[in-house]
């Protein structure tokens, strides 16, 4: 039941507004509103309960494994948040002068500090809002940099076709043409073929290193060079560094620019669907262009370093310093891990996805990249259960809900046919692992004795399978009175 | 090992079952020249007990000034309720809902959220939120470009009225597109768009007009006749409002003959706490017949095999996941908590308590005007209707003034010198809900003192804390 079916006229959560409505006395009459909107007219009580239960219709990582590959569902420590949320730094306005400010300042600084050193890159910026917008800003940037030498032939980058959506829809967004390049069948990029489109026109290419099929790109050393011999940049997408923090740094590897995502590698919650924070971090040459504002350390006190003190700043992604209870919450996860703990981080990550992994191929499921190493995660393809059961991924990612597990990461990326993209993260138990394996074992057991079973899964959940089809035939986007 | 649950025990028989010695091996694909040494900029791991501390310090250090600057973010009463619930960890800690079966609770709740921004707004359709309202402007200028078939341009008016971070966060996002911002110069007199400048227009062809209610001065402008120009020139009206305005101002969806064609905004008003600038959420609503152009998530309403309802993500075909690089943005995450925050909170209020918080929030201005307008040197920036903020002129130097109150522990406003010069020593002040008679009468108080010293001797007033 919708809160608004719950609704009856005049009822409200009167401790909630003043109990007098003041006049509008300086607002001429015909700018204002006629009839208050039509909310929900529903008591405290109501609101919490139904609120509540809804809550208990998610999955969430507080109370199911959720091996979501590429989206690192580890644990999110409360701590982050209730120090996020201490009043003080809750009731901290945007535009409070530097002399009430130095504590957020201090954390600010701190954290891009400590990204530098994790990355391996010159200098970051903490502003861009997620890591869509983190794309967004280091593709600007890399813009910004060929144009600042004039260097205006410069129309193409570089996808390879495992990358995430937003790597091309951000490029588009930036002004720039899209090559795609293959896949190798071990994973790697093809790199006959990215020398083949590379040229006077390559203003860059975006990598994810580990990529999206889970393994380490071997070549990138090689890779890195030939693109900055033909004048093109190296972008880094951040969605995978929970497998090599501490072990090895993007800036080492070559690229010149990196979003990181620190709703999954520094453990800020995902919310479901937001708020992330994807700072940007850069080497040398892109310094002038991050955007602005960051914050700045003269050795006696913190500032913010805005377009004066950064005329060349591809400028502003939002209307003050991107998501800062984000960020404070990734700066306590950050102090709470150390730099042993984040070494930790990726050796336990890699450990789990491992293990899993092989596990997995023991009960008989088909690796899509058997003779490599898994990192923080990795891929089963169930193109034999579709051809020969007629179950595929979807069905047991379904079926996987109605164990109590969420399931994996399913048709992604679109190159392995009837994938699972699986990723344990590191703050997952050894039993939380064996009770996955036991569960896709029994799936399988299933959808040979009885595929119906799997096939229409989920049984147990507030809803079956929905109809996606009817959802966007027939659209229904809001709540109408008569409803 | 914080966050890790490994024994040794689990560790060896892991590794066995791998079939390596050490944890160490599994990196074995990763060329050795590449490893990194130890970090250097990070510090050792500290415990719960000792990074509580740590926090607790620098809160300390930041203070709990008495607040009276707005400029696009507000200090509202936040029931206790919104943010317990919304930190439940099935809210918090869940992902995006794309297992539709496995996210009722966050889809439902996001259907909620849209009939709740649409029946605020007054329009058709609403997405699932946007990052915040300046870079959510920048989506609806992109929108508007996409939607717009009667224009040829890639040109957008926007009233310098409209809040300065925003008109540079959407030059940023929208530059590379070749998209050309025009710039709408303002009545110094009114602080409402100059509407001889607008006229000149007439006739020219633009893609869109942002209109914003109230602007960045807390100043109601004409806009229906803004829409109506707009709709007049072949122009869609992007509608820029402040959401807890609407519940008592006319909404986009009514604004002149036809309505907004996009209404957008910065949703920190409902539920948001200040929190240094974010997270926020940019919210966005359009007529219906152009909702395939509208970027973000959107969930529809359906039903299950049993033809019992349920809640999916729909229209996926405009998004990056599906469509790459033709999607109608590169967004992916949004501000999901944020919205169920919004939501919960719209819930508690409902239309007549936001209203009575719009109100209230009025009538403080009113007062905090009256007061410090008493005061020598200090008077309105124009006279025009204001929401809940408005501009002043102070006969000294802004920047010294604000630095004293602020040594008072009164944030006294925003200077507005860096943005509008031509406003001389203008900031603007704002008074929410929470800005009592005692909040207001200490600033009155404090701020005729420093006036008052400033005319004596020569500015600056050397700051004494209380």
């Amino acid at each position: 039941m919708l809160i608004f079916e719950q609704s009856r006229g005049g009822r409200r959560a009167f401790a909630q507004a003043p109990a007098q409505k003041a006049e509008l006395s300086g607002i001429p009459e015909t700018m204002q509103r006629k009839q208050p909107p039509a909310l929900p007219e529903v008591s405290e009580m109501q609101t919490v309960r139904h609120y509540t239960r809804l809550s208990q219709k998610n999955f969430s990582i507080d109370t199911e494994f959720y091996p979501l590959g590429s989206c690192t569902m580890k644990y999110n420590p409360r701590a982050c948040n209730a120090l996020a949320m201490l009043p003080a730094i809750l009731g901290r306005h945007p535009h409070a002068p530097d002399s009430h400010s130095q504590g957020f300042l201090a954390c600010m600084y701190e954290l891009q500090e400590m990204l530098k050193d994790v990355t391996g890159m010159r200098q970051v910026s903490l502003v861009p809002a997620a890591g869509a917008q983190g794309e967004f800003a280091g593709v600007a940037m890399i813009r910004a940099y060929h144009e600042s030498r004039s260097d205006d032939a410069r129309t193409e980058i570089i996808v390879p076709d495992a990358a995430h959506g937003t790597n091309p829809a951000t490029a588009v967004m930036c002004g720039y043409k899209v090559r795609e390049i293959p896949t190798l069948d071990d994973g790697d990029v093809d790199v006959e073929a990215l020398k083949h489109v590379l040229g006077p026109q390559t203003a860059g290419i975006m990598l994810t290193n580990p990529s999206t099929v889970g393994v380490f790109e071997r070549r990138i050393t090689e890779i890195a060079a030939l693109v900055h011999e033909a004048g093109g940049l190296l972008y880094y997408d951040g969605a995978n560094l929970n497998a090599i923090l501490g072990k090895v740094r993007p800036g080492d590897m070559g690229f010149d620019v990196i979003h990181m995502n620190l709703h999954k590698t520094f453990s800020t919650p995902h919310g479901g669907g937001g708020p992330g924070a994807g700072p940007v971090g850069v080497s040398e040459r892109l310094v002038p262009f991050l955007p602005v504002p960051m914050v700045g350390f003269d050795g006696h006190d913190y500032h913010w370093l805005t377009e004066k003190e950064c005329p060349q700043t591809i400028g502003k992604l939002s209307a003050f310093a991107g998501n800062a209870g984000v960020l404070i919450r990734a700066y306590v996860y950050a102090r709470l891990l150390g730099r042993e703990g984040m070494v930790r981080v990726s050796e336990y990550a890699t450990l789990n996805a491992n293990y899993l992994a092989k596990r997995l191929s023991d009960e008989g499921f088909a690796l899509a990249y058997p003779a490599r190493r898994a990192t923080h995660e990795f891929i089963v393809t169930l193109k034999k259960q579709a051809k020969e059961l007629e179950v595929t991924a979807m069905d047991f990612a379904k079926r996987l809900l109605d164990y109590g597990y969420h399931a994996p990461t399913t048709y992604f990326p679109l190159l392995v046919p009837e994938c699972f993209l699986i990723e344990p993260t590191e703050s997952e138990a050894l039993h939380e692992l064996d009770g996955f394996v036991d569960a896709m074992a029994q799936i399988q057991a299933e959808a040979e004795d009885s595929p119906d079973r799997v096939k229409t899964a989920p049984h147990s959940l507030p809803v079956r399978r929905l109809d996606d089809v009817r959802a966007a035939r027939e659209l229904d986007l809001r709540w109408q009175a008569g409803d | 090992m914080p966050f890790i649950p490994h024994t040794e025990d689990d560790v060896r028989h892991m590794l066995s079952a791998i079939g390596v010695e050490r944890i160490d091996d599994l990196f074995d694909e990763i060329p050795p020249e590449l490893r990194a040494g130890e970090l250097q900029s990070v510090p050792e791991g500290m415990s719960e007990m000792e990074v509580t501390g740590l926090m607790h310090m620098r809160a300390r250090e930041d203070g709990q000034p008495l607040c009276f600057v707005g400029a696009g973010a507000y200090e509202h009463h936040i029931p206790a309720a919104v943010w317990q619930i919304t930190t439940r960890g099935e809210y918090y800690s869940a992902y995006t809902p794309y297992q539709a079966e496995a996210s009722q609770g966050t889809l439902q709740l996001l259907y909620e959220y849209q009939s709740m921004m649409t029946a605020l707004m007054a329009m058709d359709v609403s997405n699932a939120s946007l990052y915040d309202g300046a870079s959510g402007l920048a989506e609806a200028v992109l929108m508007a470009v996409r939607a717009n078939r009667k224009s040829k341009s890639r040109r957008i008016l926007m009233p310098r009225t409209l809040h300065p971070a925003y008109r540079k966060t959407v030059r940023t996002i929208v530059r590379n597109q070749g998209i050309e911002l025009v710039e709408l110069p303002f009545d110094l007199r009114t602080g409402k768009t100059d509407p001889n400048a607008l006229q000149a227009h007439a006739g020219e062809d633009f893609a869109a007009l942002a209109i914003p209610q109230p602007n960045f001065f807390g100043v109601l402008d004409d806009v229906d006749a803004l829409t109506d120009f707009a709709h007049a020139n072949g122009m869609l009206a992007i509608a820029v409002v402040n959401p807890l305005a609407m519940a008592v101002l006319k909404p986009p969806g009514e604004w002149g003959d036809a309505g907004a064609d996009i209404a957008c905004g910065e949703g920190q008003p409902l539920g948001a706490p200040l929190a240094s600038g974010g997270p926020y959420f940019g919210f966005m609503c359009c007529k219906q017949a152009m909702v395939r152009q509208m970027p973000g998530r959107i969930i529809g309403k359906t039903v299950d095999l049993d033809g019992k309802t349920g809640y999916a993500l729909t229209l996926q075909a405009r998004e990056q996941h599906i469509r790459r690089s033709k999607a109608t943005s590169n967004i992916c995450t949004n501000q999901g908590l944020l919205v169920t925050a919004a939501t919960i909170h719209m819930a508690l209020l409902g239309g007549e308590g936001l209203a009575r918080v719009a109100a209230a929030c009025h009538a403080n201005t009113t007062t905090l005007i009256e007061r410090l307008t008493e005061i020598q040197g200090v008077e309105r920036g124009f006279d025009s209707p204001v929401f809940h903020e408005t501009v002043l002129k102070l006969a000294a130097p802004a920047a010294d003034i604000l630095r004293s109150l602020a040594a008072h522990n009164v944030l006294g406003g925003y200077r507005l010198s860096d943005d509008y010069p031509e406003l001389g020593d203008a900031i603007l002040v704002c008074a929410t809900e929470l800005r009592n008679a005692v909040d207001i009468n200490e600033y009155a108080t404090k701020l005729a003192r420093i006036m008052a010293t400033c005319a004596q001797v020569e500015c600056p007033v050397e700051p004494k804390f209380n």
